[in-house]
């Protein structure tokens, strides 16, 4: 690996000279490090943010408009600009008459959280859509969460009483809350059902207190 | 390596060096790791060859510039602090830039801080070679790397997927060779290429012998020995 033969230092560097040149290099790359991650800070939060929004009238059908809730007080109330991460929205249509609700929630996955969204009609108590927002899932097996068609598709209409159930592919007996798992990726499949279980649990009872005449389309 | 070749150090040769003589995936085998993980779409491969393209040439030119600064016992640590520094700096970027990539490459982009294609450039290449050559070399083993991801990721997405940079090519009635978008296909193919690319060069070896009028001495077995 010889390139041009290096021309020996005669001297060894003192110790101080080692220890200053790795906190030289250390401070420069903070330095260029803080300056990138406030560059792209705002950008990324609007990406995501324009990310959820398409979610949300993907997951809820006729969505036009959305409102970010907050669980404060017993109630879900309109969230303000200081509450950073709203976990519900609740969607409007055309004439702004309320959709459904969009619930953002995460949940461990196979090699890292899975964070999902999916829409929730609660007249209903059915499930009208669900997308992966992030995840690091193994391309080609658990990452057929949200690349497989067929699985993502059975959360279009889908019962969460008593509550969402996960079984094998052709094993199942035909209920609304059923849900085939991805061959190959049953952890993946698992972690899915059991993230959204758990959000149903908390936010179910939770969706009927938002005050319709405070929360307005915007 | 190239102290094997005879070839006078140029700024064209260290870069043509990169691409195809000395290509790092098809000659060194290096840098695997996203070579097999993130090829199962052109586009992502072009992803991952900007972002090491990005990171190789800004270290490499770092490294030359700095390389009778920082002293020989704590080069490796510098090297990787600076490589460290870039990688997260184009993670941020196209975290900002192309989310719907970033998102697709994941934990693969921040990996590159320990592909060893980077490291080994830096310590065979840039710590001793002027910022010109340094330069040079850079581009060509970049380069050579992010063709070499492309012509991979291009071959597993048409079989794999039936398109290519997300164009459907054959239409409905196509079934995808989804064992080309799993780990399985990138081995395969990788096999393959590799394969096409030694070919190749031992017909060129075999070729530039008998042009030589030594045909028969210099056959295959005398080109070994990588």
């Amino acid at each position: 690996m010889s390139e041009a033969p290096n021309t020996q230092e005669p001297k060894e560097p003192s110790g101080a000279r080692l220890a200053l040149t790795l906190a030289f290099a250390g401070l420069i790359s903070g330095v260029a490090l803080v300056f990138t991650y406030e560059l792209t800070k705002p950008v990324i939060a609007r990406n995501r943010e324009a990310a959820l929004r398409a979610a949300v009238g993907r997951v809820v059908p006729g969505a036009k408009s959305m409102r970010k809730l907050v669980w404060r007080d017993g109630a879900l109330q309109p969230a303000s600009a200081a509450d950073k991460d709203a976990a519900v929205l609740i969607a409007f249509d055309a004439r702004g008459a309320a959709v459904g609700f969009a619930i953002v929630t995460e949940g461990p996955g196979f090699q890292d959280t899975i964070r999902l969204i999916y829409g929730f009609d609660a007249s209903t108590n059915t499930i009208t859509g669900m997308e992966v927002l992030e995840s690091r899932e193994t391309p080609g097996l658990g990452d057929k969460i949200y690349k497989d068609p067929d699985f993502v598709k059975q959360f279009k209409k889908l019962s969460v009483q008593p509550s969402v159930k996960l079984v094998k592919k052709g094993k199942g007996s035909g209920t609304a809350n059923e849900v085939d798992a991805i061959t190959g990726a049953t952890i993946s499949s698992k972690a899915v059902i059991k993230i959204i279980n758990t959000a149903d649990k908390t936010w179910r009872s939770r969706l009927g207190t938002v005050d319709r005449n405070k929360v307005r389309a915007p | 390596m190239s102290a094997l070749g005879k070839d006078p150090a140029t700024f064209y040769n260290e870069f043509v060096k990169g691409i195809w003589k000395e290509n790092p995936i098809f000659v060194q085998v290096l840098g695997m790791c996203p070579m097999l993980a993130v090829t199962n779409s052109a586009i992502n491969a072009v992803a991952m060859g900007g972002a090491t393209f990005f990171v190789l040439v800004g270290s490499s030119l770092l490294v030359s510039l700095l390389r009778k600064a920082i002293p020989k016992q704590v080069r490796i640590t510098t090297y990787i602090i600076i490589i460290a520094t870039f990688v997260t700096v184009a993670d941020f970027t196209l975290q900002a830039l192309a989310p719907a990539v970033h998102k697709e490459l994941g934990a693969f982009i921040a990996l590159i801080v320990v592909n060893c294609l980077i490291l080994g450039r830096q310590e065979a290449f840039a710590s001793k070679a002027p910022l010109r050559l340094a330069l040079a070399d850079a581009v060509g083993m970049a380069g050579g790397f992010a063709l070499a991801l492309l012509s991979l990721g291009s071959v597993r997405e048409v079989l794999g997927s039936g398109s290519l940079f997300g164009f459907s090519l054959f239409g409905p009635r196509f079934e995808p060779w989804v064992v080309m978008i799993l780990p399985p296909g990138g081995f395969i193919m990788l096999g393959l290429l590799l394969l096409v690319f030694g070919w190749a060069k031992e017909r060129r070896a075999r070729r530039a012998a008998v042009e030589l009028g030594e045909a028969g001495a210099g056959g295959p077995a005398g080109r070994g020995g990588r």
